[in-house]
């Protein structure tokens, strides 16, 4: 079976801007994570900021390439494909529509950027695809001759989403697509992207801090701490039992609109996650309140079982 | 929950905020909040709410007007004060803290020289006394080595911690009413949910009036005593938490609640329920219900005023339906 | 405290007070003026301005005794009618100035967008040419080059070229960095635009506001060097009617016939002067924040 994305074993590694007397430390921003997305399932990606999720994505969409390891796509290897190929098997989805759209550009130029950049699509072709999908994401036709300044956030969103679905791409990779959208927009664009999905047929990589947005869409979810994934499993697994302490963490820190309850006590303590310095062992063990005298001393091996992925000294030894 | 409306700490009657006159910001807004209340203003981006709260403290951009009924502090009426005496009360009585500490800290002086610097301006402190005031501080908005943090500047500070350090520069000189514009929204989950704790915990301890900006809806629930539901610059609902949120009657509250994937309640993979349309922009001499045109109940006399209902209790709202209506069907 | 944070994102309208909008006009003017001139010369000018007569040498201008109603801002040393030099002047000028700006741009904008854009090495020899750049002494180049080639138009207009192109190039490359990380680039890479498309669809309309003021500030510097260097007799020869080189002839002659050396002195002037204040309103207008 081919995956849509396979990542094997990938790190990725930035030089800090050094100085004349000493060049500082490179940052792991991505730190050996592997897993593979089978096609049309919806990955979850979820983790603080600085925790790679978004430098992730990069990779995977292939403008950044990784400092070891390997990247598949649709079973085949980033590494070497020519751009107009890998436009037309991925495509992204940004946070910010406000600086994810040229705004020097008209929006059917916008749109149409994918569909020209092949160079072999006729003119009068490439303008009806992006009529087409425009008209899917409710853009109407008068407005594709505007400016993206022109729109609202949520109009720019639907832009984006044309745009990245006018080749129509096998693979979608949205990085927290509503996290700068207000709370009735991202609702717009939640069902927007979960229709289309069943549509198309499409495998999203869905990367957000947003438990509650994840929990929404998400089929599997992948749990980054540091650049590393400390727990993968089936979404509906991952809500109802997470087994990573830090994964118990990020749930009970998801704020539902319910005046019963109070401010959760995560339990995390004052240390916060610096990718520039990493704790030796385990790295969640200075802020895990399930932390205990080894766990600063041995790194946690990949337990695989049942289909979840647990990085923790507990799942270990239980 | 104690609270007394009767000497409310800030009260605010029918505040008008007009951008240059050619945009109603903000349209008859009133609210109070009582000592050892939290008021949570809720709304979308353009409602109203922020440049609500910096009229209150008349910190509005040149070009934009104020005007309103009155807006008391303590019974003292802020309309009626010079510059010099509300620079004078800001900062002292009333603290604000913003979504973004690094921009609210300079970046080129210390964290202990900033803090110190709040209580020898309003108190005449010497440094000392000021400096132990601020470590004290520190130490009670759960900062560990607060000698150490002192001598550290904005940029050493992780975001959380930055927002820790604010809260406790707003605390100096024992702060009557806290103003919290989205004090959360630029951390992490994590960390939102421990400054939160943080800001509840202190509110008690300190018997602080809090009046808490925000677009969560989620943070309003877990942190509020009461709430304004702001829509196109008008307070739409309000009432205390468990009113609202047991029974949301006007229609943009209702909406805005069914926004919300929940987990455990909305089905994944389920359509979300949405507000169609975008928020619009109120020109001056607007007439009847701002929500009306993307109001599934809207109908003719929408364009007319709007009344004022009674929900029960404390909780009114601002529509023509009656509290017990049903949603017609969206589809 | 500030609260610019949350005044961001209100309407307001940007801030324009009358005397810099009047400032604006002012400039607009003058430099709308010297296009024109520049363009319709032949047809301007009343006399030819190459035309000699020594009959006619240094007479003064109308508003002076013992003037001539002919020539209106009388005749030099050789008796050339100097309205119609001053009008043939401006020709030369506005070139120098239009062409000079193009060379050093297309080179200066180049280099700054490649380096700005590719960070790493690429920059760091965009950045070792532009202080190199900044480390040759111009009149000394000028200097030898008229030395080895002599002095004409072309020779002034290209050695000024390559020689004005640093500060586009310092421009384009720090405003390409803060567009290089933004999310459209990142898209149309994702797009699978090539690096071509990129660099000039996308980049380079984002960061022309603020060339266009630098252009705007280097045409006037142009024109100021070329009367220099002409002055120094480095620059246009003669018998071309160039504003510094008309100082320059006109310099044996100042005590007795002042106008000679104030008229093309204040036209330099003024030429100036209006290209600033142009760029001034524009660099208001588009927003671009730069120092000078």
């Amino acid at each position: 079976m081919t995956y849509a994305i396979e990542v094997r074993n990938v790190y990725r590694e930035f030089k800090p801007p050094g100085g004349i007397v000493r060049s500082g430390r490179p940052v792991r921003a991505v730190d050996g994570v592997t897993f593979s997305l089978p096609a049309g399932d919806v990955l979850g990606v979820v983790g603080e900021s600085g925790c790679g999720k978004s430098t992730l994505a990069r990779l995977i969409m292939g403008l950044l390439p990784p400092t070891s390891g390997e990247i598949l796509v649709d079973g085949r290897s980033l590494t070497g494909m020519d751009r107009r190929e890998r436009a037309r098997l991925i495509q992204p989805v940004f946070q910010d529509p406000f600086s994810s759209l040229n705004p020097r550009h008209r929006i059917r130029d916008i749109v149409g950027l994918p569909l020209a950049s092949q160079g072999d699509i006729p003119k009068a072709r490439q303008v009806d695809r992006v009529m087409e999908m425009l008209a899917r994401v409710g853009i109407s036709s008068e407005m594709a001759e505007r400016m993206p300044g022109q729109l609202s956030g949520g109009q720019r969103q639907r832009v984006a989403i044309a745009r990245a679905l006018v080749l129509h791409p096998r693979i979608v990779v949205c990085d927290e697509p509503t996290s700068a959208l207000d709370v009735s927009v991202q609702a717009q664009i939640l069902n927007l992207l979960t229709e289309l999905r069943r549509e198309l047929g499409l495998t999203y990589l869905f990367i957000s801090h947003n438990l509650a947005v994840v929990e929404h869409i998400a089929t599997e979810v992948a749990v980054m701490y540091l650049g590393r994934i400390v727990e993968q499993a089936p979404a509906q697994d991952l809500f109802r039992t997470p087994a990573h302490p830090y994964t118990k963490a990020l749930l009970s820190s998801v704020l539902t609109p319910d005046p019963a309850l109070g401010i959760p006590d995560v339990g995390l303590g004052d240390a916060y996650p610096d990718p520039t310095n990493v704790p030796p062992g385990c790295r969640f063990h200075p802020r895990c309140p399930s932390a205990f005298a080894e766990c600063a001393a041995t790194m946690p091996d990949n337990i695989r079982k049942d289909g979840r992925l647990v990085e923790c000294l507990l799942a270990t030894t239980s | 929950m104690t609270a007394s409306l009767q000497d409310p700490v800030l009260s605010v009657a029918n505040l008008r905020v007009s951008i240059g006159g050619r945009m109603e910001a903000v349209r008859g807004m009133s609210l109070a909040v009582a000592r050892g209340e939290t008021h949570c203003m809720v709304g979308e981006s353009g409602c109203g709410k922020s440049i609500s709260a910096l009229s209150v403290m008349n910190l509005l951009p040149r070009g934009i007007i104020r005007t309103a009924d009155h807006i008391r502090f303590q019974g003292q009426d802020l309309l009626a004060m010079s510059e010099r005496q509300m620079s004078r009360l800001r900062g002292d009585k009333i603290s604000m803290i913003f979504q973004e500490p690094m921009t609210s800290l300079n970046p080129a002086y210390t964290i202990g020289s900033q803090m110190s610097e709040v209580l020898e301006r309003h108190r005449r402190a010497t440094r000392r006394q000021a400096m132990d005031r601020a470590a004290e501080l520190l130490a009670r908005v759960g900062i560990t080595a607060p000698g150490m943090r002192l001598g550290q500047y904005p940029h050493q500070l992780s975001g959380g911690l930055r927002q820790r350090v604010m809260i406790a520069m707003a605390l100096m000189c024992d702060p009557e009413l806290l103003i919290a514009d989205e004090p959360t929204t630029a951390l992490d989950v994590t960390v939102q949910a421990q400054i939160l704790r943080l800001l509840q915990k202190l509110q008690q301890e300190l018997g602080l009036a809090l009046l808490l900006i925000t677009h969560d809806l989620g943070v309003v629930a877990r942190m509020a005593h009461r709430v304004s539901v702001m829509y196109a610059g008008e307070v739409v609902e309000t009432g205390t938490v468990a009113d609202v949120f047991a029974a949301p009657t006007h229609p943009y509250t209702r909406g805005l609640l069914d926004c919300i994937p929940v987990p455990g309640k909305t089905q994944t993979g389920e359509p979300l329920g949405n507000i169609p349309g975008v928020v619009p922009r109120i020109p001056p001499g607007f007439a009847g219900c701002g929500f009306r045109d993307r109001c599934m109940s809207a109908a003719p006399e929408c364009a007319q005023a709007v009344p004022l209902r009674d929900a029960g209790g404390d909780h009114s709202y601002l529509c023509r339906l009656p509290p017990d209506w049903t949603r017609v069907s969206a589809a | 405290m500030s609260s610019v944070g949350i005044a961001q994102g209100l309407p307001g309208r940007r801030r324009f007070p009358a005397f810099r909008r009047l400032a604006t006009l002012l400039g607009v003017a003058i430099v709308g003026i010297a296009l024109l001139v520049a363009i319709f010369a032949p047809y301007l000018t009343p006399h030819d301005p190459f035309a000699q007569d020594l009959n006619l040498r240094l007479i003064p201008p109308v508003w002076m005794e013992g003037s001539q109603p002919t020539h209106l801002l009388g005749t030099d040393q050789i008796g050339r009618d100097y309205l119609s030099r001053l009008i043939y002047g401006t020709r030369i000028s506005m070139l120098i100035g239009v062409l000079t700006v193009v060379t050093s741009g297309l080179i200066g904008i180049t280099l700054g967008i490649v380096g700005g854009f590719y960070g790493g090495r690429t920059d760091d020899f965009v950045m070792f040419l532009i202080t190199c750049r900044l480390s040759i002494p111009l009149i000394l180049v000028a200097l030898t080059v008229v030395a080895l080639v002599g002095s004409s138009l072309a020779v002034v207009i290209l050695t000024l070229g390559l020689l004005l192109w640093d500060r586009f190039a310092v421009v384009a490359r720090t405003t390409t960095m803060q567009v290089r990380n933004l999310d459209y680039i990142a898209a149309a890479q994702a797009a699978g635009a090539s690096r071509m498309h990129i660099l000039v669809r996308e980049v380079l309309p984002n960061i022309a506001n603020h060339l266009v003021v630098v252009a705007t500030l280097e045409m006037a510097l142009a024109i100021l060097l070329e009367a220099a260097l002409s002055f120094l007799g480095l620059g246009v020869p003669p018998p071309l009617p160039s504003w510094g080189l008309m100082i320059a002839e006109a310099k044996e002659y100042m005590f007795f016939s002042p106008w000679v050396i104030m008229t093309p002195g204040i036209v330099l002037f003024v030429l100036v002067l209006g290209i600033n204040l142009l760029g001034d309103g524009l660099r208001d207008m588009l927003g671009a924040d730069l120092e000078r």
